[in-house]
């Protein structure tokens, strides 16, 4: 019976383990080496060059300004979405008995889950200069007009905006699992010394969520570093290139492993995003553990 | 002595007002809030039903005056646009297959199954869990190209076979939900290990996996980067990649991408509104790794 049951365990999980080997151990290890490779797609050979790719990098002005832009909309969308998250989740919860939670809970999550490339075409006719409603909103408040997807800085506030957009469903639907599982036995000896409801929110619900708000971060931030398809859409240039007005990380590795045909050089870029997220994570645990001892 | 209690319940009547007060503005400001978040979707399906006139006027209309199917049957006419409704589904639907078999097999031996190597491969899943696809797509790519099947299903199949996540979450519902002494019995009493897997394993994983192939569904549904470089050909695009290059174009019209953009987000909002609490359970439970 043992035997049996140790063949059916090897014969069960052998496909799995042969898929993960092939679609994701093979490429991970692959990048690592590619990144260290001149290849060209068309040459042949693949000479070892080292870490010249990753010198290059650094005086790459174009890589440069994917990493800039790229960093600028992960924090900007991480200090958009984490407060209001917060508030929002801690609204909803105080009105779980309201008629209305079904709704609060499916609007705001709705953007979160529909089609990236429909939600920004959307955005992308709000901000429209000459035909979107949010140029016609400012004139009638007598503000003039902007050129919002044209301009450098506001076109990165654009993608911030959508971003959050469709971020903040996740964080807040988090954000709710946390409160729901917050003591409740702290709340009414809060209340019973007197602290008023955006008290007990600052005093109790911040600190004990503390780990939450942690994780949520970690995750806003990684999406924010792999952000591709919302500045794809939203930020061609004034040739209509997808995605130049703003270059983001993903975007200019594409761009070097399939228009240029560098593709050791692109991966070069892949291990730099894969750091990133690394030391976010590491960050992460560090704080966790910290909050354990303390 | 009357009075005092007249003087509590007054206090008490003023607080429970004061209370249903802050209740009613909590409620108002969310419920501008939610509108306010939908807006741009509505917006854009309502824009879908508009003349190019009416598209313009301000303040917008939410139902459109002369609502009218032109600028369908247009974006119908100019793109192939079920076809790439029908391969983002086809897509999706053998993604969200291939990950539920996957995850609720593996699951289930890493959660019952003791073993080092077990062991170990469970760890090199959860290591590799954090590095985002963007970071392996190009050679995954390469490997597409090497199997020939660049520009097909199976191409996009490739990235959307397996998913850590999945894997984690069937061993963590395993390990709580299902005892040992539950399997132990069913071989004392001489049942096989598939039928035990089967018969009583994957009925009572059918929440989470209901849940998982939800996700699994949505993430492929919602794919980008990986079907823009496998899938190249106008007939193979996925209906993010075709609406993507088709709004690039100089030619193309507000009406006529709002339609198309319609088309492929009204089925979708209405798969999660029915399936709501799937969903949000699924999700929820991607907060609970630590």
């Amino acid at each position: 019976m043992q035997r049996k049951k140790w063949i059916f365990a090897t014969l069960a999980i052998l496909p799995t383990l042969v898929i993960f080997a092939y679609v994701r151990i093979y490429p991970i290890g692959d990048t690592l080496r590619l990144s260290l490779h001149k290849w060209d797609i068309l040459s042949k050979n693949k000479p070892f060059i080292g870490l010249a790719n990753f010198e290059e990098l650094m005086g790459d002005p174009l890589f440069l300004d994917a990493f800039v832009n790229t960093t600028v909309i992960a924090f900007g969308v991480l200090f958009i979405t984490i407060p209001l998250a917060l508030v929002l989740a801690a609204l909803i919860h105080h009105r779980t008995r309201s008629h209305f939670v079904g709704f609060y809970e499916t609007s705001i999550f709705i953007p979160h889950i529909v089609s990236l490339v429909p939600a920004a075409m959307a955005w992308k006719w709000i901000f429209d200069a000459r035909l979107g409603p949010l140029n016609a909103l400012l004139t009638t408040f007598g503000f003039s007009p902007k050129a919002w997807l044209f301009d450098p800085v506001l076109s990165v506030i654009c993608i911030i905006v959508l971003c959050s957009w469709q971020a903040l469903g996740y964080a807040v639907m988090i954000y709710l699992v946390g409160f729901k599982s917050l003591p409740t036995s702290l709340y009414e000896a809060a209340k019973l010394d007197g602290a008023s409801g955006p008290q007990s929110f600052w005093r109790i619900s911040v600190p004990l969520l503390k780990p939450i708000t942690l994780y949520v971060s970690v995750v806003t931030l990684v999406s924010g570093f792999n952000v591709y398809a919302q500045a794809f859409v939203l930020a061609s240039d004034s040739q209509g290139a997808p995605g130049r007005q703003v270059r983001v990380l993903v975007l200019d590795m594409l761009e070097n492993s399939f228009r240029n045909y560098r593709v050791g050089y692109a991966a070069s870029e892949a291990v730099v995003l894969l750091a990133i997220v690394l030391v976010l994570t590491l960050i992460q645990f560090r704080l966790l553990r910290e909050k354990g001892r303390a | 002595m009357s009075t005092v209690t007249d003087r509590t319940r007054a206090l008490g009547m003023a607080r429970i007002r004061r209370r249903s007060f802050v209740d009613l503005s909590i409620d108002v400001v969310l419920t501008l809030f939610c509108l306010l978040m939908i807006l741009p979707l509505v917006l854009l399906v309502s824009n879908a039903f508009k003349t190019p006139q009416e598209m313009l006027a301000w303040p917008p209309t939410v139902i459109p005056d002369v609502p009218t199917l032109s600028n369908f049957k247009a974006v119908l006419a100019d793109t192939p646009l079920l076809r790439w409704v029908a391969n983002s589904l086809s897509f999706a639907l053998l993604s969200t297959l291939c990950i539920l078999m996957t995850s609720a097999i593996t699951g289930y031996i890493l959660g019952k199954f003791r073993h080092r190597l077990l062991s170990v491969f469970f760890a090199i899943i959860l290591a590799t869990a954090i590095v985002p696809f963007e970071v392996y797509m190009i050679p995954l790519y390469f490997q597409a190209q090497s199997l020939g099947v660049l520009n097909s299903t199976w191409g996009l199949l490739l990235g959307y076979l397996v998913m850590s996540f999945g894997i984690f979450l069937v061993r963590q519902n395993v390990i709580h939900s299902i005892p040992d002494e539950l399997l132990e019995a069913a071989r004392i009493d001489g049942a096989g290990e598939l039928w035990i897997f089967w018969r009583i394993v994957l009925p009572l994983l059918r929440g989470t996996l209901g849940a998982l192939g939800i996700l699994a569904f949505f993430q492929a549904w919602t794919s980008f980067a990986w079907p823009l470089i496998v899938a190249t050909t106008r007939e193979t695009y996925t209906i993010e990649v075709g609406l993507a290059l088709f709004q690039t174009g100089f030619t193309v019209d507000l009406g006529r991408l709002s339609a198309a953009s319609a088309v492929v987000l009204i089925p979708s909002v209405t798969l999660f509104v029915l399936l709501r609490r799937n969903f949000v359970q699924g999700v929820a439970s991607t907060g609970l790794k630590e």
